[in-house]
């Protein structure tokens, strides 16, 4: 049986013409698949290669191997339920997702929330930021080739994926952040952990700096190597470290603060020549930048209610519902139907560590959402990547496609 | 906690501008919880957008996002939306197009901001709405072959028959695999 009988279409090489060079089709070049599955991509991506011997002459990025539509799952669920569907897609950085997701809820719903319950957030999405970006430091180096790097990246992790752990009962996918404040309070010993963690993490920054800062190979495979010039990361919509390693100041958390930012003192590093060299400095200083808010967030944390008290939205704590009707009332209400957001559209976005994260909401007025949309970050500055990659070698290639780091299920959704 | 000071009086003036100088292409702009959102007409957009990225007192120079919205059984049944940001003035508008099915199309954006592309791509493929002019219209995140466009609200996610035992047969003879 032939293809179109089964009812599949075949894509042929000709509707691909005006993705690659004319030498392709003569056999001066060669297209070689830098396929889902490989070690350096870092997620299932696909890159269709143009090489002339082992130069790139065009990288076609090819995505969606990992694509699980979870916009078109949020439309089905109560606007609390969607917040574990958040926590899947940038998979790295969990708490960045809710806190980007459940900000637009709260937007929409025009609920105030509390002061703890926003220092909270911001002291863990720090904390994301720093595991998040000592994941892509320990993949970005293993990738480049300085293996050692990798464990010692994930040994800081673990301390921090069990300080996640005592918050939230997860040590990823945490879900803790959720429309109106958080799940429950912060439990005894978190200070502690949180306290220990701030005293040893600066020298190990150090230590990854040092290991690879001071080493000529690593030198001379990242610099002047994927040089994205400032126009065209604007232009093309590229965000997060990627856009600030070629000087471009730009970060959401200084230029539109949410979830009381402003009350922070910490600044956006920027990089000079846009380069990966640049771009695994900003990281670097982002995550010493992260530790100082980790501090502040800890030493002026207040006191007070972790949930808003608006009932329509926040469920009544448990003991409540032994005595109050109007308790028992809400949480059957928010559990059975969930609350009803007024009908309208919002947009929110987050500096998550790869960049602006954004939550668009549209709500037709009933419980739930008639369209969420995440702006990943991710994906816009993948479709950046053919940009970088004119000319370069197949092993700059890998490290390129490492410095934007990139996160599949962020860009596939 | 919504943020504060997003500049609401500027954005209000550039829509007041918008509506004046653009009052044919405009055909509503409201304000809802501090974000402003202006409906264009869908053959002005391009218009529109390249007044908005240069004009020195708008300078909307990032594309933040482009996506679309099925508004089922409303009409005009699609919504395509574009968030604009501002790096210089800290400030974010939405344009807002809308199209009737069941073939929409909307002129593309990727002249204005290249980024656009991918974004556009995606809107292609889960609602099925065309950008003309488009550099490289395919399917972006599901496979080539794919058959419908799955956010559309009167669509379901899966296309595919289960496998079972029962119509086992059935279904494999659909599969491309080789077959002895």
């Amino acid at each position: 049986m032939s293809l179109t009988e089964y009812g599949v279409t075949e894509v042929t090489l000709d509707q691909l013409r005006s993705l690659v060079s004319e030498r392709a089709f003569t056999g001066e070049t060669m297209l070689l698949n830098m396929g889902p599955q490989h070690p350096s991509t870092h997620g299932v991506l696909r890159l269709l290669l143009e090489l002339d011997g082992e130069s790139v002459v065009s990288c076609v990025p090819d995505i969606g191997y990992l694509h699980t539509g979870i916009e078109k799952t949020a439309e089905d669920k109560t606007y609390t339920k969607v917040v574990p569907l958040t926590d899947r897609m940038d998979y790295l950085a969990p708490l960045s997702n809710n806190l980007g997701y459940v900000l637009a809820v709260e937007k929409l719903m025009d609920t105030q929330v509390p002061l703890r319950a926003q220092y909270v957030r911001v002291l863990l999405c720090e904390l994301t930021r720093i595991t998040s970006h000592l994941v892509w430091l320990g993949t970005h180096a293993l990738d480049i080739g300085a293996m050692s790097v990798f464990l010692y990246c994930f040994r800081e992790r673990e301390i921090v994926m069990d300080i996640f752990e005592m918050v939230a009962g997860q040590r990823m996918m945490a879900s803790y952040f959720r429309p109106g404040g958080l799940w429950r309070d912060l439990p005894p010993g978190f200070e502690e952990a949180v306290r220990d963690f701030l005293k040893l993490m600066p020298e190990r920054i150090d230590e990854y700096e040092a290991l690879l800062d001071k080493n000529p190979i690593w030198l001379e495979r990242t610099k002047h190597i994927g040089v994205i010039s400032p126009k065209d990361a604007v232009a093309w919509g590229v965000s997060g470290p990627s856009l600030r390693g070629s000087g471009v100041n730009w970060d959401i958390r200084k230029a539109m603060p949410y979830s009381s930012y402003d009350h922070f003192d910490f600044e956006a590093p920027l990089g000079k020549n846009g380069d990966v060299y640049d771009r695994f400095l900003c990281r670097i200083h982002e995550m010493r930048e992260s530790l100082k808010i980790v501090q502040q967030a800890l030493d002026k944390l207040p006191g007070g209610p972790f949930m808003t008290s608006d009932r329509k939205v926040a469920p009544p704590p448990k003991e409540e519902l032994a005595y109050s009707m109007e308790a028992l009332i809400h949480h059957f209400k928010l559990w059975t139907e969930g609350f009803k957001a007024p009908e309208g559209e919002v947009y929110v976005s987050v500096e998550s560590p790869r960049g602006e994260f954004g939550c668009y909401l549209n709500s037709d007025g009933s419980s739930k959402p008639r369209r969420v949309h995440f702006r990943a970050p991710s994906f816009a500055n993948l479709s950046a990547l053919p940009l970088m990659t004119q000319g370069v070698f197949v092993a700059d290639l890998v490290a390129i496609t490492g410095s934007i780091d990139i996160v599949l299920g962020d860009v596939d959704r | 906690m919504p943020p504060k000071d997003i500049g609401m009086a500027e954005l209000a003036q550039i829509v007041a501008r918008l509506k004046t100088r653009f009052s044919d292409a405009i055909e509503d702009a409201r304000e809802f919880r501090g974000e402003f959102t202006v409906r264009v007409k869908p053959e002005r957009l391009v218009e529109l957008c390249t007044f908005l990225r240069d004009d020195p007192d708008c300078a909307f120079d990032f594309l933040s996002d482009v996506s679309g919205v099925d508004y089922y059984p409303d009409e005009p049944r699609f919504g395509v939306n574009y968030h604009l940001t501002s790096m210089q003035y800290h400030r974010r508008l939405r344009l807002k197009v809308r199209v009737s099915g069941p073939d929409p199309s909307v002129p593309t954006v990727t002249p204005v901001w290249p980024g656009a592309n991918w974004f556009e791509r995606e809107t292609y493929d889960l609602f099925g709405v065309v950008f003309v002019g488009h550099p490289d219209l395919r399917r972006l995140l599901l496979p080539e072959d794919f058959r419908g466009h799955p956010l559309r609200r009167d669509q379901s996610a899966v296309q595919e028959e289960v496998q079972f035992t029962h119509n086992f047969e059935e279904v494999d003879r659909t599969k491309p695999y080789a077959k002895s």
